[in-house]
């Protein structure tokens, strides 16, 4: 009887291995197969229709894959960096007020606050080429007397929606980067000031090594749910106008529930799945490499 | 003299580019929220006015008033989908929480294999895509027969905020010294006696905090609740919202109101928690 005694710490993750396992990982090993068959949900008995790699060929040689798959990582990139720089200006700058700090910090918190879908509904009211906040406002200026298409035109609808991914997530990066300045010791400071340092020196060689763990975590959090931008595009633009803005979850969900075309949709999910491990593990890598040049690690 | 002059000068300019660049920013944070809330109160006439009013001289809660008769546009019955999303978001809450304290005592006070690995396996769980997993998560559910019932909703929120949770709340026990249970212990409690007895009123403040994060998830959560729900059964309020479109035309003054009453109860756990949250996530990370 004894033989069978699990280890405590394998009891105590054993709930949470369990229910991730019924309802991501299960899921995931239904998906990976039916992403090689040509699986429609208007006809259940194709599921068995094996085809091999002919979705992920098909997926591979899309153009319109592609170009949603470059336009995926462009979005990436550009919006976690802008979140990252924006984020530590806004944290310097909360750190530097003397009084009303805690006001700051809460208005600060206000966009964490909005469901990603929400976000996504608020700025097509806001970047509303008739009835919007951004064009009465540029009209009663009378910066121009043109309604700007903002949410019609491409390039501007994907501004749109970067400036709408940068609002929700800036503060996430603020808020942590802020409290790693609260961390930080004043004795290397004061030691850069006493050997001469300008102030750029000291930011540069003593404060942002110091807060590189805390951008980590930001990062690594905000690349456990980047996808949460799906919801925001798709509320916008929906990946239109004629596909300017169309994004890989966004073509996911079309192909998968409009067209109905199972197979195909899964194989690319896959696709899209690897991309947000991939960004997943680099930024947990590089939270424990940073955590370790700091002397911080376990 | 000049350059006590020019040095004052400077100090000045930094002064006031620091009150600009702040207020600035605070102004961008703030507006589009405080615009859905003033917008939640004006009439759709004044909404849609050209040109544009700009100080509303008719606040109402005409939206409002429609939004809980439901004899409003299309007629959407705002109360259940408000009773949905607070079943599905509180259960969910609290079954996260408990196999999130589990596996959060496991990282913190056991050594085992493979516990690097293991922490990031399952923080990629999260990191799926929803809407690439509710592809195969609607096949599954529709073929046990859980679409569009709390259960389903509750099954996939609980997956969905497990990581998470495992990781603050992995935070906060770390916080609290192995001394203290050693000492429970030799005092002659159990295991079980000392994690609840001491480690646990510890970190309760941090729990709390995981708590709230994980409800907030839940509450907001939109990619996977469209798929999963079908009707006024189980939809949730970020579902809801979309009552308020139709094909060419939006109820922006109904979909405001919605939005008011999503906010709301968002803002008062996060004011709770902010404080915890931070030190959660920190110290989770940086002394992890």
């Amino acid at each position: 009887m004894n033989r069978l005694k699990l280890p405590p710490w394998l009891v105590l993750l054993l709930p949470a291995i369990i229910i991730l396992s019924a309802v991501v990982l299960i899921p995931l090993v239904l998906s990976l197969y039916s992403s090689f068959t040509s699986y429609r949900l208007t006809r259940p008995d194709s599921i068995f229709n094996w085809v091999g790699f002919f979705n992920y060929e098909k997926a591979l040689t899309d153009v319109k894959f592609w170009a949603a798959f470059g336009r995926t990582v462009l979005l990436l990139t550009v919006a976690l960096n802008l979140e990252m720089l924006f984020g530590l200006g806004l944290a310097l700058m909360v750190s530097k007020v003397t009084q009303g700090q805690r006001l700051l910090r809460t208005m600060m918190m206000f966009p964490m606050m909005f469901s990603p879908i929400l976000v996504g509904f608020q700025f097509k009211f806001i970047f509303n080429d008739n009835v919007g906040l951004v064009n009465n406002a540029l009209q009663s200026l009378g910066i121009t007397d043109q309604a700007i298409p903002w949410l019609v035109d491409g390039h501007l609808a994907m501004f749109s929606i970067i400036f709408a991914e940068i609002w929700t997530a800036t503060s996430v990066f603020g808020i942590l980067i802020l409290a790693g300045l609260y961390a930080i010791p004043r004795d290397p400071l004061e030691a850069a000031k006493v050997d001469g340092c300008t102030a750029w020196q000291s930011f540069r060689y003593v404060t942002l090594p110091f807060l590189m763990p805390f951008i980590y975590i930001a990062m690594a959090i905000r690349s456990l749910d980047v996808a949460r931008a799906y919801d925001i595009v798709q509320i916008m633009t929906n990946g239109g106008p004629a596909r300017r803005t169309e994004l890989l979850w966004t073509l996911i969900g079309r192909t998968g529930y409009v067209d109905a075309r199972m197979g195909y949709a899964n194989a690319m999910g896959y696709i899209s799945i690897f991309l947000a491990i991939f960004f997943t593990i680099y930024f947990f890598k590089k939270l424990t490499q940073s955590r370790k040049e700091l002397g911080m690690g376990a | 003299m000049a350059s006590n002059l020019n040095h004052r000068v400077r100090r000045h300019t930094l002064k006031g580019l620091h009150f600009f660049g702040l207020f600035t920013a605070m102004m961008v944070l703030c507006v589009p929220g405080l615009w859905i809330v003033l917008n939640s109160f004006r009439p759709t006439v004044e909404i849609m006015a050209k040109p544009p009013v700009w100080i509303p001289n008719d606040l109402n809660l005409d939206h409002y008033r429609a939004m809980f008769s439901g004899i409003g546009e299309g007629g959407v019955p705002v109360l259940t989908y408000f009773a949905n999303s607070l079943v599905i978001s509180v259960t969910s809450t609290v079954i996260a929480l408990l196999i999130g304290m589990a596996g959060g005592y496991a990282f913190a006070r056991y050594k085992f294999n493979f516990k690097g690995g293991m922490f990031v396996g399952l923080m990629v769980t999260r990191a799926v895509p929803g809407v690439a997993l509710s592809l195969p998560l609607f096949i599954l559910f529709a073929r046990i027969g859980i679409i569009d019932t709390h259960f389903g909703l509750i099954l996939a929120y609980v997956a969905l905020n497990v990581p998470f949770t495992i990781w603050l709340i992995d935070g906060f026990f770390r916080q609290v010294p192995p001394e203290l249970a050693e000492a429970a212990e030799i005092d002659g409690c159990t295991r079980w006696q000392a994690f609840w007895r001491v480690e646990f009123p510890v970190a309760r403040a941090g729990i709390a905090s995981a708590g709230i994060f994980a409800f907030l998830t839940s509450w907001n959560e939109y990619a996977l609740a469209s798929q999963l729900t079908r009707s006024t059964t189980s939809k949730t309020m970020p579902v809801g919202l979309l009552d308020f479109t139709s094909e060419f035309t939006l109820n922006w003054g109904g979909m405001c109101a919605l939005a008011v009453l999503m906010i709301i109860p968002a803002l008062i756990l996060t004011f709770l928690v902010q404080k915890h949250l931070i030190a959660g996530l920190t110290f989770g990370g940086v002394k992890g």
